[in-house]
């Protein structure tokens, strides 16, 4: 597999580890924004393989997970509720779990609730079902909105009128920057998302070399790649260098793809959101422009206020915000388990619960 | 969520392409792109192509890894 193999060369990836030890130095703690690296560096055991002096901390990079109890709860309240309507949502939204129920148990209580894996897949529902609403229900950063935007163009240009979207989209740098202000975490660089990137361009990032003095690498998602960017961001620390750089060059430019961005902004603007475990972040999300008032749920039907309620003794949010890792709350692997989540870390494959349970035991990379 | 797998483009028809994605044919829109053909290889992500792999950086890439392997110095 092209792009792939070449990434995944154990070889490589354990001479880049030497290197990293060589550079020891002081304590420093990297933040890998991403979800898709949380799961990477859990599924390869690059955490357990890396010099105990550098802590990789996970952070608030997956979607689900950031979606907070009061916008899951909103929709389950809304399959209730609603009689005539399908929604269609990304497979992993199907079991967070929100204070009394969730979608999959909605599903299996009769409401015709939908798995896509593309925006595109809820248009094709709508097609299909004329005499019903359709309404997609969208999480996601950076890298899901355009196609999230493109697929609410596309429904304008066919005229499909039985189709809106209900969505809680975020932004990734209004998050980085809510967590170097708030002042709880030593913080001394970041490991930024490829795909996020590739759609913002890494200049998105300037701000945090500038104003915080945090160097940034953004790194793919092979494990080559995520070893190869911690090295990038070891050695900026260890020359006392601030800097953006980009590892992950054949896919992220400076620029970012410019015509999703062009879309993106056509169809949503940026707006407050709030995020679990961290509260209102101003200008972090994204909702739908007032000329698309047609294609947005939340003016076409009354998607009432949820209750928003963590669930009882569950550390999701501070596991979140890199203030505890996931085997520090009490609920970890004794009641809150892949098969039986009671947060949504627990729940996506990207949630930092579900990879420390998952690969918590991953032998390192040079000893395995 | 922002899960992508590079493929290779098959086939355009209009917007849409079939793109070979680890030896899995898949459908995905071209909606975001600009200037792709044939041949081409792109990052998929829920459906859509959402970047150009350049293949020049990803030798770039693994020649930098190579050089940082061997460089005794580094």
């Amino acid at each position: 597999m092209k792009y792939i193999d070449e990434f995944r060369q154990r070889e490589a990836a354990q001479g880049i580890l030497k290197k990293i030890y060589a550079l020891s130095g002081k304590k420093v703690n990297i933040m890998e924004i991403c979800g898709t690296h949380t799961h990477a560096i859990s599924k390869y055991g690059i955490r357990n393989s890396l010099p105990s002096h550098i802590r990789l901390i996970s952070g608030p990079g997956c979607p689900v997970c950031v979606t907070s109890a009061g916008d899951i709860n909103r929709i389950i309240e809304f399959c209730k509720r609603e009689k005539n309507t399908i929604v269609a949502t990304f497979g992993d939204m199907m079991r967070v779990p929100g204070t009394e129920s969730s979608l999959q148990e909605q599903k299996a209580m009769g409401k015709d609730i939908r798995v896509v894996y593309s925006p595109l897949g809820a248009l094709d529902i709508a097609l299909a079902n004329p005499g019903k609403e359709i309404i997609l229900y969208a999480v996601g950063f950076e890298t899901t909105v355009p196609t999230v935007a493109a697929t609410i163009l596309l429904a304008k240009e066919k005229g499909i009128q039985n189709f809106s979207a209900f969505t809680l989209h975020k932004l990734t740098p209004p998050a980085m920057k809510a967590l170097l202000d708030s002042g709880e975490l030593d913080l001394h660089g970041f490991l930024c998302p490829g795909h996020v990137t590739a759609i913002i361009g890494a200049n998105a990032y300037k701000f945090l070399a500038e104003e915080y003095q945090a160097p940034c690498v953004v790194a793919g998602f092979e494990p080559l790649d995520a070893i190869h960017g911690l090295y990038m961001l070891i050695k900026q620390l260890k020359e006392d260098r601030v800097e953006i750089e980009i590892q992950y060059k054949r896919v992220v430019t400076w620029e970012g793809n410019t015509r999703a961005q062009r879309i993106l902004e056509q169809v949503f603007e940026i707006c407050d959101s709030n995020w679990r475990g961290i509260g209102k972040i101003p200008m972090s999300g994204l909702r739908l422009k007032n000329e698309f008032a047609d294609f947005d749920a939340e003016k076409k039907f009354v998607i009432e206020a949820g209750i928003d309620e963590e669930p009882q003794g569950c550390a999701c949010g501070d596991v979140l915000k890199g203030l505890l890792t996931p085997n520090q709350c009490p609920l970890f692997g004794k009641i809150c388990t892949p098969e039986s989540p009671v947060g949504p870390c627990m729940v996506s494959f990207e949630g930092t619960c579900a990879a420390y349970y998952t690969y918590g035991i991953s032998q390192p990379i040079l000893t395995g | 969520m922002c899960l992508g797998i590079p493929g290779r483009i098959l086939e355009i028809t209009g917007a849409m392409a079939k793109i070979d994605v680890a030896g899995t044919r898949k459908e995905a829109s071209l909606m975001l792109m600009e200037n792709v053909s044939v041949g081409d290889y792109v990052i998929v992500h829920a459906g859509f192509a959402i970047q150009k792999v350049n293949e020049k950086e990803a030798s770039e890439t693994l020649k930098i890894v190579k050089d940082i392997i061997g460089d005794v110095s580094s």
